[in-house]
């Protein structure tokens, strides 16, 4: 008889689904809302299912590959790894406020001007990052940036592409902010 | 037209206009094509081979990938035939289409045809316009009519939208937008997990089925042999019980396994078969040079787990997938579920990179086993990191010896190859088997038939590029496809191409240092391949070749021809060597013939070298008995951020030559470059793949 080894339980949801639902309430993309569901359910699955945030990708569930990265209050944070509870009134901002957020607009065209893709599964989760980044400060070393990223996995290797995409996207946001 | 003996293959299946082009809504044409986008940049490239040869604007070309419903039968997309075949179908559909309308248009205009030209789908006749289009031309005549008859493509001097670099068409809407079969949100959508054993062979589980029914959420757990579903309406639902599931089945299962899997491919006695020869080996005369390289199984390891959603309506079957062959996939399912294929559509959507046979395929049969349980209702399958390390097809392990003679004049005599390998050829419906995971471990199962590899027509597998391309009197080259090994393996990007290249340019290396030749001089004198000396020598001085000694810093050159028949590519890389391996930068020249859309090719082969980098320093699966340990990117380093190299690529296009393939060309030569490169920098060799500082310090002592 053997037993599955390896199969490593996603830390996100490691607690049981029992818990009895309720509504948390907190700011996404600029707008607020309401969601009813577990409290521990990751924000993953909140944001993809009941909220349409399709943009926010699973890629490992462990908080290792960075592909569903958004920010909570600016702050860059693996939704796979992060209970919905945790962000009750905090500002949660996706890849989907490209449109109305200018500097993820200037990443985002960087990107596609780069041709800074091949599969595109973990852009977005990298745009966000690199918004996380760009929020205070435009300054960004090529090294600084490639450490920023370091959480973030890319497995077509489009990685150098990348860097250049988003040193060319420091520097629009860098002159537009001054 | 006058190409007729080189027709590509999928024109024999879909041979008439009408299958790949429509011109139904005005303003628009629409392409359908065999082949699936898998994040290259292909569908752009066929966008912009029918808009040369139909002289519209490329915008207003739309493109579907496979789809069983509607486009050609194309069978996979892989072993880098998207351009030399697929392109190829799509320039001589649109040009046969092309010459149809305008035999049309000179009918009713009563012109001469070749006084008539096309600018964006508006007929002028000389350069006068008149009211014919495209579609008003399309509506008046049939092109249910053969392309072999009609095809006439454009010389290459009149081409202007190919041979440009176009933003890809599908770019900005996989960063910002619900691209993925993931994305898939279907009305009364439901969310599977499968709880797959960790062996091939596992014949049964031993599993609460009740209890795991009445976990929270579930709507319904399956079982059949020793697969298990689990269907509930919420996917943290599905997910948790899985979880659930997955730490308290036990599965019925005798496999065993110990030792070392490479060493155990190093010594087989399986038999082995000889792929080319020439000359005669006795003849040759000269100093005796060998080395053994190795690599152990590596994971496609995509970013994105694989997945799929199924629905069965009233006994038919429609599958939506990022599998890299609908059609084939569709017949594989066929014969699990013993239907007709026609019962059965299939819907590609794109996934992650996928870089081979991952498990697109296998969770494909998983989402149609639980889709059953819940007729009408579709079913969405993800698998969980886990499953994607574990469970989808091993990258093979290989072991290739290359024996080298060298004379008195530095010339190398003869050259003898021996490829090892787990099996390459495994892909779902090959060797006359589904091979899909669970229909190995179903009450009914479908026995996993010995692999047949790759076939040489297709590049080969276990053989792939184990034939030197330089020119040496006296080869023999030879593969044994090792099968006595439990390891479930199949196709990964270049298949036996890496390590056989990397094996061959480390010989190349050492034979130049045993009588202290430059390593790009010593190739030099042996290849006359005229493209094969460009793309060194281009690379070389790119690289400023040999560039300045330094302790502690090296640089190395690999070289192959893909396939030995797609496009050339040499890489020059640069490595610093403290406590680890890092390559600094890389260079490289390719030439895949007529470069359609040149940034693409950059692109695809920056991603080679940058892939390839990761596999050669840091990639190994872990293994446990019978079953693969791996599970999760802890235990699966990957090239990061800051690990990538400055890289500098350019591509030689050859306008009037062949289009090749080039996805699958850098591979071996950065494997190859890093290696020398590690020589030139430490003076060892460190032979078994990957160069971790481990394996570095073995080979120092």
């Amino acid at each position: 008889m053997r037993k599955r080894r390896g199969a490593g339980f996603d830390r996100a949801v490691a607690r049981e689904n029992s818990v009895k639902k309720q509504t948390t309430a907190f700011e996404l993309d600029g707008e607020g809302c309401e969601v009813t569901c577990g409290p521990d359910e990751p924000l993953l699955y909140v944001l993809r299912n009941e909220l349409g945030r399709k943009g926010v990708r699973f890629g490992c569930g462990e908080g290792l590959c960075g592909a569903c990265m958004v920010l909570v209050d600016e702050r860059p944070t693996l939704s796979c790894d992060t209970p919905l509870w945790a962000v009750a009134g905090r500002r949660v901002r996706t890849i989907e406020s490209h449109v109305s957020d200018w500097r993820l607009h200037e990443i985002v065209t960087a990107l596609t001007q780069a041709q800074a893709g091949q599969c595109g599964y973990c852009l977005p989760g990298i745009a966000m990052r690199v918004r996380a980044l760009l929020a205070d400060s435009a300054v960004a070393s090529r090294e600084g940036i490639a450490e920023a990223l370091d959480g973030n996995l890319c497995r077509c290797g489009t990685h150098s592409r990348i860097l250049r995409a988003i040193e060319t996207a420091a520097e629009r946001i860098g002159r537009a902010a001054e | 037209m006058t190409e007729g003996p080189t027709l590509p293959q999928p024109l024999a299946a879909s041979p008439q206009i009408s299958q790949w082009l429509d011109f139904a809504t005005d303003g628009t044409v629409a392409l359908r094509s065999g082949r699936v986008e898998l994040g290259q940049g292909n569908l752009t490239a066929f966008v912009q081979i029918a808009a040369e040869e139909l002289d519209v604007a490329p915008g207003r070309v739309s493109i579907i990938g496979a789809d069983t419903r509607s486009t050609p039968n194309e069978g996979f997309t892989s072993g880098s035939m998207s351009m030399p075949v697929g392109g190829q179908c799509v320039r001589l559909a649109a040009s046969a289409a092309r010459e149809v309308l305008l035999a049309e248009a000179a009918k009713l205009l009563q012109r001469g045809k070749e006084e008539l030209r096309m600018v964006d789908g508006a007929i002028l006749a000389g350069s006068v316009p008149t009211d014919l289009t495209l579609w008003k031309l399309a509506a008046k005549v049939s092109l249910d009519v053969d392309i072999a008859r009609h095809a006439a493509p454009k010389p290459p001097t009149q081409r202007s939208i190919v041979g440009r670099s176009l933003p890809r068409i599908d770019l900005e809407e996989k960063i910002t937008g619900a691209p993925f079969v993931h994305d898939l949100s279907l009305e009364g959508m439901l969310h599977g997990r499968p709880v797959h054993p960790p062996t091939m062979s596992a014949r049964g589980v031993t599993l609460d089925m009740e209890r795991l029914g009445q976990r929270p959420g579930v709507m319904a757990a399956i079982r059949d042999g020793a697969f298990v579903g689990i269907i509930a309406e919420r996917e943290v639902d599905a997910i948790s019980a899985a979880r659930w599931a997955t730490g308290v089945a036990r599965w019925d299962d005798d496999a065993a396994f110990a030792g070392d899997p490479v060493e155990q491919i190093a010594e087989s006695c399986e038999p082995s078969e000889v792929v080319h020869s020439a000359g005669l080996l006795d003849d040759a005369q000269g100093e005796r040079v060998a080395t053994m390289v190795s690599r152990p199984y590596i994971s496609h390891a995509s970013i994105g787990p694989s997945c799929a959603v199924a629905q069965w309506t009233g006994g038919r079957l429609m599958l939506w997938s990022h599998t890299q062959g609908a059609f084939p996939l569709r017949d594989a399912l066929a014969m699990v579920f013993d239907i007709a294929p026609e019962r059965i559509d299939v819907i590609h959507m794109p996934g992650a990179g996928c870089y081979g046979h991952n498990g697109a395929d296998d969770v494909a049969l998983d989402a149609a086993l639980m889709a059953r349980a819940v007729p009408g209702r579709p079913v969405r399958v993800v698998w969980s990191r886990a499953d994607e390390f574990s469970c989808a097809p091993l990258g093979p392990a290989m072991v290739t010896r290359a024996e080298a003679t060298i004379d008195q004049t530095a010339t190398v005599t003869s050259m003898q190859v021996m490829a090892n390998s787990a099996p390459h050829g495994n892909r779902p419906g090959r060797n006359g088997a589904p091979n899909l995971r669970a229909a190995a471990y179903l009450d009914a199962p479908f026995a996993v038939p010995r692999s047949s590899d790759v076939p040489a027509a297709s590049g080969g597998g276990a053989d792939r590029n184990a034939t030197p391309l330089y020119d040496i009197p006296h080869q023999v080259i030879s593969k044994r496809v090792v099968h006595d090994l439990p390891f479930r393996t199949s196709s990964l990007r270049a298949l036996g191409g890496y390590l056989n290249v990397f094996a061959i340019e480390t010989l190349m290396d050492d034979l130049a240092a045993s009588r202290g030749i430059d390593p790009v001089e010593f190739r030099l004198r042996h290849l006359s391949d005229p493209r094969a000396r460009d793309v060194i020598t281009a690379t070389a001085r790119a690289a400023n070749w040999p560039g300045a000694e330094q302790e502690g810093v090296g640089t190395g050159l690999g070289f192959a021809r893909y396939k030995n028949t797609a496009a050339w590519c040499a890489v020059i890389v640069r490595v610093e060597v403290s406590e680890e391996v890092r390559v600094t930068h890389a260079w490289s020249r390719i030439d895949a013939g007529e470069a359609i859309n040149p940034d693409g090719i950059i692109n695809q082969t920056e991603g080679g070298i940058i892939q390839a980098t990761s596999w050669t320093l840091k990639e190994a699966l872990a293994l446990d008995g019978a079953a693969v340990d791996t599970a999760g990117w802890e235990a699966y380093p990957i090239l990061r951020f800051s690990e990538v190299p400055e890289i500098d690529v350019q591509v030689i296009d050859r306008p009037e030559e062949p289009m090749l393939g080039c996805a699958e060309a850098a591979q071996g030569p950065t494997a190859a470059a890093i290696g020398n490169a590690v020589f030139r920098a430490l003076g060892v060799r460190a032979r078994d793949l990957p160069l971790t500082r481990d394996r570095l310090v073995a080979a120092m002592t």
